[in-house]
């Protein structure tokens, strides 16, 4: 087999390529740039200087900003676990004939474009949108009242967004328990609800963690629900970058912002792939 | 199970909900799309198609569409091609560093598209290229590749290594054996991870909206570039267009893979 060492490296070849030249490299020239300095005519100069750094720390204003995206990923992630247990738990245990239809049904928003997902909030809850409708025709209230641009309306967005990825990720868990562990349980005494709170849940735990990150990382790199459905006090860090790059086009603040939302993902990522392991992630994709 | 228990029939109706939570928005735009007040949203006075024919008579949206169309099958193509590639070496060989590789290879999922949007533009900026057409098509390859390499791999796994010993012993050569037996048995998931492929380039908005300019617009960038003014029933007959569009292009290659894997076992 000796000459077949070269083989699996030619097959590699393409996307090897492909992800060092149009990721690895790329993210390499974000943390350079990082340092450089931008002058008054909008030109961007090599240096090594910390200046983009101190920017972002110098007073409450941009940390404000990571913290509170921090804190609505931390929500997100709390209510996408709330909204998504039950119904993963409903897949793996109903016995319907439709089972398969319900769970194609939770992934259809998968395949639903993201902008039209999150604008579509606006046609449910803006001054003349479904809710203010049903409200007034019912006659609880005589003029609509605002619900949109604040938090409460970006967390509606993101949860809308990444719902259907953490149903997956625990449902692709509860598919892994051997059921006649459940049959055993219950032979020997158990509830349904023990049998739940002793087997079930704590063997489910993986697919809950893996949600959690994914669904955590894919909250503080995004920008669409706070741009849309978000005031002018919800920006997350993403927004932030958006702006300052295509916005005033300071590359080099833009950049060094970058690199702080990396830094943050990595030392999360990092942590968890240390103590949990980050390949159940990945099976939930496999499914199917 | 107790099928019929409180506790079971609870679990039913939160279901229920999460569904309502997670459909009312795409019912509405669908609904609304024939929607025939220009102002205003609810209530629908009555039933129009006027905005599709706006639609259809909108030279830039027909453009965005052909943009996005070309886009999403170009990216479908390459990744898919690549990720057989990485998926073949993967599963059937064995090499140094595999593990880190293969995290190295899934490794944009992880990464935020707002860092990678950045990225890449920054990169294009460097090189002094203009933005292109070629910016947004590798881009989206890069974006979609590891759902690829994950969907093709999880099939390989489960063909027999054998089959292709077979073929080998019986004198094909490396091509051949996988074109007239790798080929055809990774079929399915090869349909599936190129529809995938295409739906998320066809979707993406949040990478795309760094790379786009003014000529080489996608429909999600023309629907955020409309959403500026406000919500127009416009908008909602774009989106109704789109959702029945991504929806059933997966629909009907779940219904063709099923049919190709019935007719090969």
């Amino acid at each position: 087999m000796k000459s077949d060492k070269w083989k699996p490296w030619a097959l590699l070849a393409p996307s090897m390529s492909a992800v060092l030249f149009l990721l690895v490299i790329p993210v390499c020239f974000v943390v350079v740039y990082s340092f450089w300095l931008r002058a008054p005519s909008g030109a961007d100069i090599p240096a090594f200087q910390l200046g983009n750094y101190a920017k972002f720390f110098e007073d409450f204003f941009y940390p404000r900003i990571l913290i509170r995206t921090i804190r609505i990923a931390f929500e997100t992630v709390l209510l996408c676990v709330v909204m998504g247990y039950i119904p993963a738990y409903f897949f793996y245990r109903s016995e319907s004939r439709f089972r398969k239809v319900f769970l194609l049904l939770i992934m259809l928003p998968f395949w639903v474009s993201f902008i039209i997902r999150t604008m579509s909030w606006i046609n449910i809850m803006g001054d003349s949108g479904l809710i203010n409708h049903v409200l007034i025709r019912i006659g609880l209230i005589d003029t609509p009242f605002s619900m949109l641009y604040n938090e409460f309306t970006v967390l509606m967005g993101l949860i809308m967004y990444l719902l259907p990825f953490m149903v997956l990720n625990i449902y692709v868990s509860l598919e892994g328990i051997d059921k006649s562990l459940l049959e055993a349980a219950r032979c020997l005494g158990c509830t349904e609800w023990q049998a739940f709170r002793e087997v079930t849940l704590p063997l489910s735990l993986p697919g809950v963690s893996a949600g959690c990150l994914l669904v955590f990382v894919l909250t503080a790199g995004t920008y669409l629900p706070p741009m849309i459905l978000g005031g002018p006090g919800n920006d997350m860090i993403a927004n932030l970058i958006f702006k300052r790059v295509i916005g005033t086009l300071d590359w080099p603040f833009g950049s060094a912002i970058s690199v702080i939302l990396l830094s943050l993902l990595f030392v999360i990522v990092w942590t968890y792939n240390r103590y949990l392991g980050i390949n159940q992630i990945f099976k939930s994709f496999q499914g199917n | 199970m107790q099928r019929f228990s409180l506790g079971w029939n609870l679990i039913r109706i939160y279901t229920f909900l999460v569904y309502v939570f997670l459909f009312a928005p795409i019912v509405v735009v669908i609904v609304l799309a024939f929607n025939p007040k220009q102002f205003g949203i609810f209530p629908m006075e009555g039933i129009s198609l006027r905005w599709f024919v706006k639609l259809a008579q909108n030279e830039s949206i027909i453009e965005a569409f052909q943009n996005s169309l070309v886009l999403g099958s170009l990216t479908a193509v390459i990744a898919t091609a690549i990720g057989i590639l990485a998926a073949l070496a993967f599963i059937r060989f064995e090499f140094p560093a595999k593990n880190t590789i293969n995290t190295l290879l899934l490794s944009p999922i992880m990464i935020p598209e707002v860092v990678l949007g950045v990225a890449l533009l920054l990169f294009l900026r460097w090189l002094q290229q203009p933005k292109s057409f070629v910016l947004l098509l590798i881009g989206h390859v890069v974006l979609t590749l590891p759902y690829v390499l994950l969907i093709v791999q999880a099939r390989l796994v489960g063909i027999k290594k054998e089959y292709e010993e077979a073929a080998k012993s019986l004198g094909a050569n490396a091509f051949q054996t996988f074109r007239e037996v790798t080929f055809p048995l990774l079929l399915p998931a090869i349909l599936a991870g190129g529809l995938f492929a295409f739906t998320i380039s066809f979707d993406d908005i949040t990478a795309t909206l760094f790379w786009a300019t003014a000529q080489n617009q996608t429909v999600p960038v023309k629907i955020f570039s409309m959403l500026r003014n406000s919500i127009s029933p416009e908008i909602n007959a774009l989106g109704a267009v789109m959702i029945v569009l991504t929806v059933a292009t997966p629909l009907l290659g779940g219904y063709l893979s099923r049919r190709f894997s019935r007719a090969k076992p």
